[in-house]
């Protein structure tokens, strides 16, 4: 018996089996005569990068809740004027230390002078959130650049700026930042936020870095060098979209990371000090007067919130933007 | 192996050499040592000069720093600038203290981590799980200092109310009571449960997330196939491999141990390591902040290379030949 | 006829996602006999897999389910047991080879540990310079060099090809009855792989084991197998001995496949893909699976509204196929008729 080429089988046009351009896109057309069928379980959707993103993370609930949270907690610090009924230092001898009540919106209570301790919480978290963001964003900048310079060049620029980040953890964090401290000179919030930058950008530096080492390897950069593009164009369009995304959740969790060390030198004296309200000046204070309990709680329990919300968040972005990672939900 | 540890303590030397140096430099930069002596008028124009030229501090902060180094050797850290004191009976005294209280601390937040970490995996999405992912994240998010303030009043307050002492809340101990004792170990449980708490959540997180790591692998899928008992394939396979990250995490946590060793020691006032840097650096003491900054690289950099080489006893994959 | 020494019924298994219930196998039966090697050839989603690691009790139970569907072996019914009875079976009569040499043994315990473990897992009372005899004498049996070394060794001082033959060699370490092995050729290298089925073909003759190989490559289906089935969208579409299936396949998929693999000793010009893409096994085609796909079809409206049953077709003993129209199939050679020594 002959073959049967099912080339020249009547249904299909010989064209039909050569791959179209049409094929080489990613969608395969099924043979002439099936358009109507297409349909059924055969559709691909494109989205964007972003899209993907955005969605998932507004799938993540905990995410939306560390996002509604925040937004709260850090509003209320930046229209502090608005919100807080008193400023910060208007005293009123005649009621101290009273504990939380509604009347003349003491929510929070009053402290040994008898200011509002609300306002004052409200004042503290403008100051943290102030010192948060300022020390993510710039060490995040810094740290990127010379991440990127360490990753890009390699060589000797490499090397002297890892021992560089390396000395800086051999030493315990706090020890350091509270020498840095104590001889810098504290108290303003200003020269705070800039001595934790210092220090917070190595760590970044060092993500950074290991990131760039990674992509650099990855076959899509191979691709593009193959197919001829240049090292600029390369940075810029393959490595660092794909750095962004490690780069953001990093930044996100530094914020978190700044508070609560700012909050901790300055308990210890050596932070902001009195009378700038910062969150961990008036944990500080409020030792003199332990049997005062809302004057130790409410300030630490707006730390611990916000740190909550900014971790929830930066748990999301995570999830949404690196799509890599395995479903291992924290 | 042994190639490798001689090779790392060499590589560390000039690593300590030159954080210390910079160190030295930015302290004596920042800060007049003898700023303090100059303001106290007991001390005679002469006296301060005699002390001056004794410690050196009319020579370049480069010859200043050998001869510290120097101290360091014979003298065991020379003598505080301040108190004239010799710092090294300090350091070994407080020290002592401070590593009783880290090491229960870890001991105990090894111990619950890990077996909480263990039962989070097995029983992904339960009840347990949700409560124990919670309360790390609470762990995470707690200040240190806000949570031993929180103990400390919580146990003042027990005191006041109910007139029983169950934990102290400052100091290390009563008058003539020994290291191991009960009344010791009141003193320092609150200290103790504070770093613990920090700790634990580490450990918990990063055993669950081993595990899971782990029990999704092709090995266990080929342990199971095998027909081992899931209790044999927990414990032989999952948990034995996704204990050794772990040892890893526990042994570079030193540094924020020690930290958190600076506050725990300051809310509770125990005589350790912490509180005595802090107040040193308070009356800037430079000589002796020097001291607790070389001691403490010292312990990170051993605790760093204990973690790689049991790291690498553990995986065979690694050997550092 | 002999009697099966596993006999599937039905079967069913599905997952529960977030996205959906995914249908991965939908009702299939078949039966393996003694001594027989049974290839199961599919595409990826298939099923394949699914179905076989579902009666050996390795699929996870939330999100999967069997809902309905049983599994008879040595007279047993492998779905309705409990865990620890199951468990008795697995690595001792009935054994798994996976596809990952690589990643499939633990990297942190010795090779010769590992293979023992599963010896005494069914066989606890067993001195252990036994154990340690039957393992060096399985790595040999394979085609391990030095395997008195290498029992002391680490997979990863192991080559990708060792470790399979390792993998192999624990799968048999009990004599099972029955031996699956699921594209455990995939990750190799080509010259590895040919070296690997050679050692499969050595266990069966001295092991008198049946086996179920997994694969894509017809190849090796061609090589080792006695009857084949091949699966599409959780389902048998066709089943038959392996020279019928080269011969005179009955099902437009089967057709598909053989079609798209080049023969070497003529001129083609373009390779001939299988246009489309597999279904989804959460949204799947309505009737039959493949109807989108198929130059069969053209469009008959019985495709899209009737799922086939599978029937007896006209090649050699105990051929089927699940396709409405295999009639029209009748007379067709497939392109590799000439190759496979009839004429």
């Amino acid at each position: 018996m002959t073959e049967i080429d099912p080339a020249a089988h009547p249904v299909r046009a010989p064209e039909s089996v050569a791959p179209t351009a049409q094929a080489l896109d990613g969608i395969v057309p099924a043979p002439v005569g099936l358009d109507s069928v297409i349909a059924e379980g055969l559709e691909i959707k494109a989205r964007s990068q972003w899209d993907y993103a955005r969605r998932r993370f507004l799938r993540h609930r905990l995410a939306m809740l560390g996002l509604v949270g925040l937004v709260i907690i850090f509003g209320a610090g930046i229209f502090a004027n608005f919100v807080a009924p008193y400023s910060y230092s208007a005293i009123d001898l005649t009621n101290l230390l009273h504990p939380p009540t509604t009347v003349g919106h003491h929510y929070f209570g009053t402290d040994s002078i008898g200011r509002d301790y609300f306002s004052r919480v409200i004042w503290g978290i403008r100051t943290s959130e102030e010192v948060g963001v300022f020390v993510a964003a710039v060490s995040s900048v810094i740290g990127l650049f010379v991440g990127a310079i360490a990753g890009y060049y390699g060589g000797w620029v490499d090397n002297i700026l890892m021992r560089i980040t390396d000395l800086v953890l051999t030493l315990p964090a706090l020890a350091v930042l509270l020498t840095a401290a104590a001889l810098l000179g504290s108290g303003n919030q200003w020269r705070v936020s800039i001595i934790l930058t210092l220090f917070f950008w190595t760590n970044i530096a060092r993500v950074v870095r290991g990131l760039f080492l990674s992509l650099r390897e990855k076959e899509y950069v191979e691709a593009a060098k193959a197919a001829g593009a240049r090292d600029g164009r390369i940075m810029f369009r393959h490595i660092l979209p794909n750095m962004l995304g490690p780069i953001i959740v990093n930044g996100t969790l530094s914020v978190a990371l700044a508070i609560l060390t700012e909050a901790a030198l300055s308990f210890l004296g050596f932070g902001i000090k009195p009378p700038t309200p910062s969150l961990g000046v008036l944990v500080s204070e409020a030792q003199t007067n332990p049997q005062q309990w809302w004057l130790t709680v409410f300030p630490g329990l707006t730390i611990v919130a916000i740190v909550l919300f900014v971790n929830f968040m930066g748990d999301g972005l995570r999830d949404a933007l690196d799509p890599t990672q395995r479903r291992v939900r924290a | 192996m042994l190639t490798y540890i001689a090779r790392r303590v060499l590589y560390s030397i000039p690593v300590l050499i030159v954080s210390t140096f910079l160190s030295f430099l930015f302290v004596s930069l920042a800060g007049n040592p003898t700023a303090a002596l100059r303001a106290n008028p007991r001390f005679s124009i002469n006296t301060l000069h005699n002390i001056e030229k004794q410690n050196h501090l009319d020579k370049s902060i480069p010859q200043r720093y050998l001869y510290w180094l120097q101290d360091v050797f014979t003298h065991k850290l020379g003598h505080s600038l301040t108190t004239f004191q010799p710092i090294w009976p300090d350091i070994t005294r407080t020290l002592g203290h401070t590593a009783q209280v880290i090491i229960i601390a870890e001991g105990l937040a090894i111990l619950l981590g890990i077996t909480v970490g263990i039962f989070s995996a097995i029983r992904q999405y339960s009840l347990f799980d949700y409560t124990f992912t919670s309360l790390s994240f609470l762990g995470y998010a707690m200040p240190v200092f806000w949570f031993a303030l929180l103990l400390q009043i919580l146990f003042v307050d027990i005191y006041l109310k109910w007139n029983v002492r169950i934990f102290y809340t400052s100091g290390l101990n009563n008058p003539h009571h020994g290291t191991w004792s009960l009344d010791r170990l009141q003193h320092i449980a609150l200290p103790v449960m504070t770093l613990c708490v920090i700790s634990f959540a580490l450990y918990s997180r990063y055993m669950r997330a081993a595990m899971l790591d782990v029990i999704n692998s092709d090995y266990v899928r080929t342990a199971r196939a095998k027909g081992l008992s899931e209790w044999r394939v927990i414990m032989g396979h999952v948990v034995r491999n996704a204990m050794i990250p772990i040892v890893t995490v526990a042994a570079l946590n030193i540094g924020a141990l020690l930290g958190g060793a600076i506050i725990t020691e300051t809310v509770f006032t125990l005589d350790g390591i912490g509180y005595y840097f802090v107040q040193k650096l308070q009356t800037d003491d430079l000589y002796a902040v020097m001291a607790y900054l070389l001691v403490t690289s010292v312990i990170i950099i051993v605790f760093n290379l204990i973690a790689d080489v049991v790291y690498g006893y553990l995986d065979p994959r690694i050997r550092y030949d | 006829m002999p009697e099966p020494i596993l006999s599937i019924k039905d079967l069913v298994v599905e997952f529960k996602t977030d996205d959906g219930v995914v249908h991965a196998v939908d009702g299939i039966t078949y039966d393996v006999f003694p001594g027989e090697t049974l290839g199961i050839v599919g595409e990826s989603g298939s099923g394949k897999s699914v179905s076989t690691m579902s009666i050996l009790g390795l699929i996870p139970q939330p999100p999967g389910r069997i809902p309905s569907g049983s599994a008879i072996f040595k007279g047993k019914d492998l779905l309705k047991m409990k865990k620890r009875e199951l468990r008795r079976f697995r690595g001792d009569e009935l054994a798994m080879v996976f596809q990952d040499p690589m990643t499939s043994l633990n990297p942190v315990i010795k090779v010769g540990d590992q293979l023992g473990e599963a010896i005494k897992t069914h066989y606890p009372k067993e001195p252990d310079d036994k154990v340690k005899e039957r393992v060096i004498e399985l790595l040999r049996l394979v085609g391990v060099p030095n395997p008195d070394v290498r029992y002391t060794q680490y997979p990863h001082e192991f080559s990708g090809g060792m470790r399979q033959r390792a993998m192999i060699a624990m799968s048999i370490a009990n004599s099972p009855s029955l031996l699956i092995a699921d594209e455990p050729t995939t990750a190799l290298d080509v010259t590895i792989q040919a070296q690997v089925l050679e050692v499969l073909k050595t266990v069966q003759e001295k092991t008198d084991a049946a086996t179920i190989l997994i694969t894509h490559d017809l190849g090796i289906v061609a090589e080792l197998c006695d009857r084949v089935l091949v699966m599409y969208g959780g389902k048998i579409v066709e089943q038959g001995d392996v020279y019928t299936i080269f011969q005179n396949p009955r099902h437009p998929y089967t057709i598909g496949l053989m079609d798209s693999l080049p023969k070497l000793t003529e001129d083609e010009e373009w390779l001939q893909p299988i246009p489309g893409q597999p279904p989804s096994l959460i949204s799947r085609p309505s009737g039959c699976a493949f109807h989108p796909r198929c130059f069969l079809s053209q469009g008959r409206q019985r495709c899209r509204d009737e799922v086939p049953e599978r029937r007896p077709v006209d090649g050699g003993r105990d051929h089927s196929s699940a396709c409405h129209f295999a009639e029209e199939l009748i007379g067709r050679h497939s392109k590799f008729a000439d190759s496979v020594g009839v004429s």
